[in-house]
């Protein structure tokens, strides 16, 4: 009996754990401009080549403007970094969707579009929110530029077994409440180092509920808990997304996949070292009041009372007091976008909650879809006119103000509701207090100019 | 690999990737003095230059999976941080620059005063404190051999290209 992480594990051994680590196949390693050059340069300087270009698929998404598809007049060190993935790209034969290309996005929200990310593979990126793909069921996550080296030259990972941990989300959520909520109350009852030493397999009824994008939100975010990887076994909603993309399998090798990938959910009782239950019925909206991503109560709480002198130096960078309600806080600054919440359902959402209203003066609200491709989805449904309409800066693609590399920041002291995954001190930009919530929460709090609850906005079914 | 250093202490705890070093510090394509921009936004973490071992809070270097954070603490000078946990990648990464993460239990740590002298042997897998004791931590055995004899992980898998192509060829 065997788990979803097992089975993908065993399938892609290539050599098996020893003194030495087991050696790991890797069907997909995608990469981007930050984490690659010194990896290129320590291929040229061992005169290795890249061992299959066609299992490599490279975007430039980090420290991109979003405010033009161009690098003219942009950051001088940050276009050098883009031309050289570029180079590099050229140079060892990769396929790279850059910024003129229509397929070219965040790394994680153009994986799952092109249909390169699929159940039972091992993908690896040298990026941390590598975990979203596990939503289809694959085997993913984050490593350092050292590995991306040897993955790049090898095709392989050295890589030890992790623990098996299984997250059970039950029931139904309430209105109002989504997969970045769920995410929240996982890590804010479960610390940033609960899930350290293992991968999530997230289940339950209310995991089966969820659409692949709120399932990616989930997955994305199994690293602010610690694990490297967050999984969901594939169903017929998993199917249902990769059906027609453009490297999904065609015709028969596609119902051949779709056999084989129906065989890979967890064996009934197969063992887990660890299990979570959380019941969603009654979970709220949810937000961070401090300065990591376990620092996360309901809505409608109050600020808790610091339990150590992190947690107090935490609360003297965010400004709050113990006791403080949320509800309410003046915010500076709405960030809609990064790899946890920007793809066309969190734009739907947010737009849902913005049709008709403004942007409260006091806010500068910025919305930056996830790939080109989303960009083209939102605008033909017109979201990008309900965006402009109410106030908000409408972008280009690209991770933006969810890491701060590419001039999009928030100042110093400000407040920003944002979608994103990291609310560590300076992460949006130096000084910036970031508090983390879903698309809704977020939008609900751009109009009104202070944290709000978006249940209480109306229209939200 | 064997040496001798008073430490530093950033007494805090989930000190992530981000404090260590800035992500606007990232846009660089070498390695080169990545290690003076370590810690800049924290000033109040008074690291000063000349000790080769940190000893920092729980969970340290969690977040993203940069391997500039471990650049940066080498390259500043450090050849070991000592907590109660690390960060899974950051631990990784580590160990691929022949950088030691020592993990110690919560008693040991708190006799990890700023300055105390400490000997770090890595073939022995201890550390030890002066005026107090000598305790061992653990290290995966692979990455041990690779540090100690300096071999190179890269190397190791390229040595099975028979078996990876004889993989590639099932699948
Ligand atoms: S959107 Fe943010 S978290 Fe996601 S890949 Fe970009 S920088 Fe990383």
């Amino acid at each position: 009996m065997k788990t979803l992480y097992d089975k993908i594990w065993d399938s892609h051994i290539v050599v098996p754990e020893t003194d030495a680590p087991a050696i790991l196949y890797i069907d997909l390693h995608l990469i981007h401009e930050v984490t690659t050059p010194q990896a290129f340069t320590g291929l040229r300087r061992r005169g290795l080549k890249v061992r299959r270009p066609d299992k490599t698929v490279a975007t430039m998404d980090h420290s991109i403007p979003t405010t033009s598809r161009s690098l003219i007049g942009f950051d001088e060190i940050a276009a050098n970094q883009v031309r050289t993935l570029a180079q590099n790209c050229k140079d060892f034969g990769i396929a790279l969707y850059d910024l003129e290309s229509p397929k070219q996005g965040i790394v994680h929200v153009i994986g799952p579009e092109l249909g390169v990310t699929q159940p039972g593979k091992t993908i690896v990126c040298g990026d941390s929110h590598t975990s979203t793909h596990g939503a289809f069921g694959a085997l993913a996550h984050g490593i350092g530029t050292s590995e991306v080296e040897m993955v790049l030259a090898t095709q392989c990972l050295l890589q030890r077994k992790s623990k098996n941990s299984r997250v059970d989300f039950d029931g139904r959520l309430q209105p109002g409440v989504t997969a970045k909520d769920m995410i929240l109350a996982l890590i804010g009852k479960i610390g940033t180092g609960g899930g350290t030493g293992s991968v999530f397999e997230f289940m339950g009824t209310a995991v089966r509920g969820l659409d692949m994008e709120a399932r990616m939100t989930i997955c994305n975010m199994s690293i602010e808990g610690g694990a490297r990887a967050g999984l969901v076994a594939p169903d017929d909603t998993t199917f249902q997304y990769l059906s027609g993309r453009e490297f999904s399998p065609k015709a028969k090798s596609w119902d051949e996949a779709v056999a084989r990938w129906k065989k890979l959910p967890s064996d009934d009782g197969a063992h887990y070292d660890h299990s979570i239950t959380i019941d969603v019925n009654a979970l709220e909206p949810m937000i961070t009041y401090g300065t990591n991503p376990g620092m996360a109560i309901p809505l409608t709480g109050r600020v808790p009372q610091p339990q150590n002198d992190a947690d107090a130096a935490a609360l003297k960078y965010m400004a709050l007091e113990p006791g403080q309600a949320l509800l309410g806080h003046p915010v500076d600054v709405v960030f809609i976008g990064s790899c946890t919440n920007s793809r066309l359902s969190d734009l739907r959402n947010a737009a849902h909650l913005m049709k008709g209203r403004k942007v409260n003066s006091s806010v500068r609200m910025l919305v930056v879809p996830g790939s080109y491709e989303v960009k083209r989805q939102a605008e033909a449904e017109g979201l990008d006119k309900i965006f402009k309409e109410a106030g908000a800066e409408w972008r280009e693609a690209g991770c933006s103000m969810c890491i701060a590399m590419n001039g999009d920041a928030v100042p110093a002291g400000k407040v920003a509701v944002s979608t994103s995954n990291r609310n560590f001190e300076g992460r949006q930009g130096r000084g910036a207090r970031t508090l983390l919530a879903s698309p809704l929460t977020a939008a609900a709090s751009a109009v009104e100019g202070r944290v709000a609850d978006p249940r209480r906005l109306g229209g939200l079914s | 690999m064997k040496f001798s250093s008073r430490v530093v202490v950033v007494p805090q705890e989930n000190i992530d990737t981000d404090q260590i070093i800035p992500a606007r510090f990232l846009k660089v394509t070498d390695k080169v003095g990545i290690g003076s921009h370590l810690f800049e936004d924290r000033t109040e973490f008074q690291v000063e230059k000349g000790s080769q071992v940190l000893v920092a809070g729980n969970n340290f270097a969690c977040g993203s999976s940069r391997e500039h954070a471990v650049w940066a603490l080498a390259d500043f000078g450090f050849k070991a941080v000592v907590s109660t946990s690390f960060a899974d990648i950051f631990r990784q990464n580590a160990l691929k620059n022949g950088f030691l993460p020592i993990v110690v239990d919560p008693k040991t740590h708190a006799l990890l005063k700023p300055g105390t002298l400490v000997t770090v042997d890595l073939a022995a897998q201890t550390l030890s404190i002066e005026g107090g004791p000598t305790v061992t931590f653990p290290i995966d055995s692979f990455a041990k051999t690779c540090i100690l004899e300096n071999l190179d992980e890269l190397g190791y898998v390229l040595k099975h290209e028979a078996v990876i192509s004889a993989f590639e060829k099932s699948a």
